[in-house]
């Protein structure tokens, strides 16, 4: 049974969504989708400035056995990205929703928050993959 | 006899169970007007006898024939050794080596050929070969779009002294995917693009292609070019003859941060000429953008014992796992080939190589020194090169080349179709096979057949009476 934090948002393609205190949005992936992944090897992460549409493909993960497209949820402007990653991409694996945290987006419009899936929607879906 | 296991009864056994008549049945989804009416261009098979008779013939045509043609395929003597132990079983016949515990044998020597190719070109990893030079360098103009992240605009300059065939593979391979492969133009005396013609601002541009020795022989500025593209953002792709490198500098020391990607032929290292082919097109990069590279890539680890062992490894970025998003379609690599350079490259060592690449030299220096004598022909391009050079003629070089052609003489490669401004010239090599002799009967044929071409020129003398 996979963590899955009650006060995160999420997406269909296994992406977490947190809104910090200053309006950003910090994202990741979520526990489900890096067991599903295996060991991380590489996170190939977006260059902080870079503008992303809802949907757009921003970062890619790669494990020994495949590379997952990590998808904008929101429309906007990267933030900041994790450059632990660069060196640590199992970081994603030991703690997907603190330090595994991949890049932070400045929405476009900040109400695109509120359209986003809840914990337990979530939960539904993926329930489908764990049976 | 087809080569095909199944017996007739067996046949039939599966056409019963799957339920239909024949095996014509099975495609009966496939509309009337998309099938094809049979392969009517393909004549009637031969018997083994015949078809031996028939390849006799063509070969003898090639055989014992002087030649004197490059244009980026090049004539370099082969030691026997090379494609006795090539042809052996063990290598011959190895299956692909996806399966890394029952392929350790290739996978050692993929490893040790991507090191000697990094180790020749000064760059940090190298792939396990490509198809050829020509795609190699398409694929590398593909991987300078990914890699460069500060160009929107995926415009890639092409010197014009880059060869026509690679420029126009590279075009049809890229263009669909909206990359402009921008022609810059050489200077007419060198033979070369002069760093002093570059535009102080480019505008911004993906990457800069730069081939040493170029399709002349002549030699690019190489340090120049590649400090002008870097301060202008742009990556630097080197397109090189892999012989060269034994006394060129190499392109990582290219200017001050040296090329980006590099790729080529590898046909000179113990490949023959063969009619045009098979040949591999090598590629090596620097450790930033390994990730962008397409091809195979041989990596060296432990397995669970702590032994040492290699297998492939970085493919997430190759299409069986990455699919539309992967580096390249490829999903293989020119294996034989390699095979038989990884040990042309060991049995003449550095040394080895550095000897066939000046004696090559050597040769072209003084058969341009000799061709320069005569009369009516004269070297174009002023600046150094290596192992190449291009000649103007009076004469129609059409008539000369048959002429030559008459003796067993190939006598170069013509430019016009693809330099009209050059005119009536001649691209000259000469490798390290050729000897003095060789040098010798060429340009005594060349002069005897220039003789003969101008007598028939001149107007009937009427006598006088």
């Amino acid at each position: 049974m996979s963590n899955i934090p009650q006060e995160l948002r999420f997406t269909k393609s296994h992406e977490w969504i947190r809104r910090e205190e200053d309006d950003t949005l910090t994202i990741g992936i979520t526990d489900h989708a890096q067991a599903l992944l295996g060991d991380l090897v590489f996170v190939d992460i977006p260059e902080v400035g870079e503008e992303c549409a809802v949907g757009d493909d921003v970062a890619v993960v790669e494990s020994v056995k495949a590379a997952s497209d990590v998808y904008a949820p929101i429309t906007g402007e990267i933030a900041a990205v994790n450059e632990k990653l660069a060196d640590t991409p199992e970081l994603l694996n030991q703690d997907p929703y603190g330090d595994g945290w991949i890049f932070k987006i400045k929405p476009a419009d900040e109400n695109d928050y509120d359209g986003l899936m809840d914990a337990d929607a979530y939960q539904e879906i993926i329930a489908e993959d764990e049976s | 006899m087809p080569f095909i296991p199944h017996t007739e009864a067996e046949v039939r056994a599966m056409l019963a169970t799957i339920g239909v008549e024949s095996i014509e049945d099975l495609f009966d989804e496939i509309p009337a007007d998309l099938r094809s009416s049979g392969l009517k261009q393909v004549p009637d098979g031969l018997s083994e006898m015949d078809i031996s008779r028939l390849m006799h013939t063509r070969a003898d045509q090639d055989s014992r024939t002087l030649c004197f043609a490059g244009a980026g395929a090049y004539e370099h003597h082969i030691p026997a050794a090379v494609w006795e132990i090539t042809t052996r079983g063990e290598f011959y016949s190895a299956y692909t080596p996806y399966q890394a515990e029952a392929s350790q044998g290739t996978l050692q020597l993929l490893y040790e050929y991507q090191t000697m190719m990094t180790r020749l070109t000064g760059m940090d990893v190298s792939n396990a070969s490509l198809y050829d030079g020509a795609s190699a360098l398409a694929e590398a103009v593909l991987m300078a779009v990914r890699a460069n992240r500060k160009s929107r605009t995926k415009r890639i300059l092409m010197p014009r002294t880059v060869h026509p065939a690679y420029r126009k593979v590279a075009h049809t391979i890229v263009h669909n995917q909206g990359i402009v492969l921008e022609e810059l133009d050489y200077d007419p005396q060198g033979g070369h693009i002069d760093p002093a013609s570059l535009p102080t601002d480019p505008g911004d541009a993906t990457a800069l292609v730069i081939p040493q020795p170029n399709f002349f022989g002549v030699l690019e500025d190489v340090h120049a070019l590649t400090d002008w593209a870097h301060q202008h953002n742009m990556l630097v792709i080197a397109v090189v003859n892999p012989v060269s490198l034994a006394i060129l500098t190499p392109p990582g020391e290219w200017g001050e941060r040296g090329a980006d990607i590099v790729c080529g032929d590898g046909q000179p290292l113990g490949v023959p000429l063969a009619s045009g082919g098979p040949y591999f097109g090598f590629m090596c990069c620097r450790q930033d953008y390994v990730r962008q590279m397409p091809g195979r890539i041989i990596g060296r680890t432990t397995d669970l014992e702590g032994k040492s062992g290699f297998t492939l490894t970085l493919q997430a970025r190759e299409q069986h796992i990455r699919r539309s998003k992967a580096t390249s379609n490829i999903c293989t690599n020119q294996g034989l080939l390699v095979t038989a350079a990884t040990i042309h490259m060991a049995l003449l060592g550095s040394r080895g190589l550095e000897r066939v690449a000046a004696a090559s030299h050597a040769n072209t220096v003084a058969l341009s020194d000799k061709l320069a004598a005569l009369d009516g022909v004269h070297k174009v391009f002023a600046r150094p090169g290596f192992h190449e050079a291009v000649f103007r003629f009076d004469l129609p070089i059409e008539d000369i080349l048959r002429a030559l052609s008459a003796q067993s003489i190939v006598g170069g490669v013509m430019l016009m179709d693809d330099y009209p401004e050059l005119g009536n010239c001649l691209l000259v090599c000469a490798t390290e096979t050729k000897t003095v002799a060789d040098l010798e009967t060429y340009v005594s044929s060349l002069q005897r057949i220039s003789e003969r071409l101008q007598a028939k020129a001149s107007p009937v003398q009427p006598k006088m009476m």
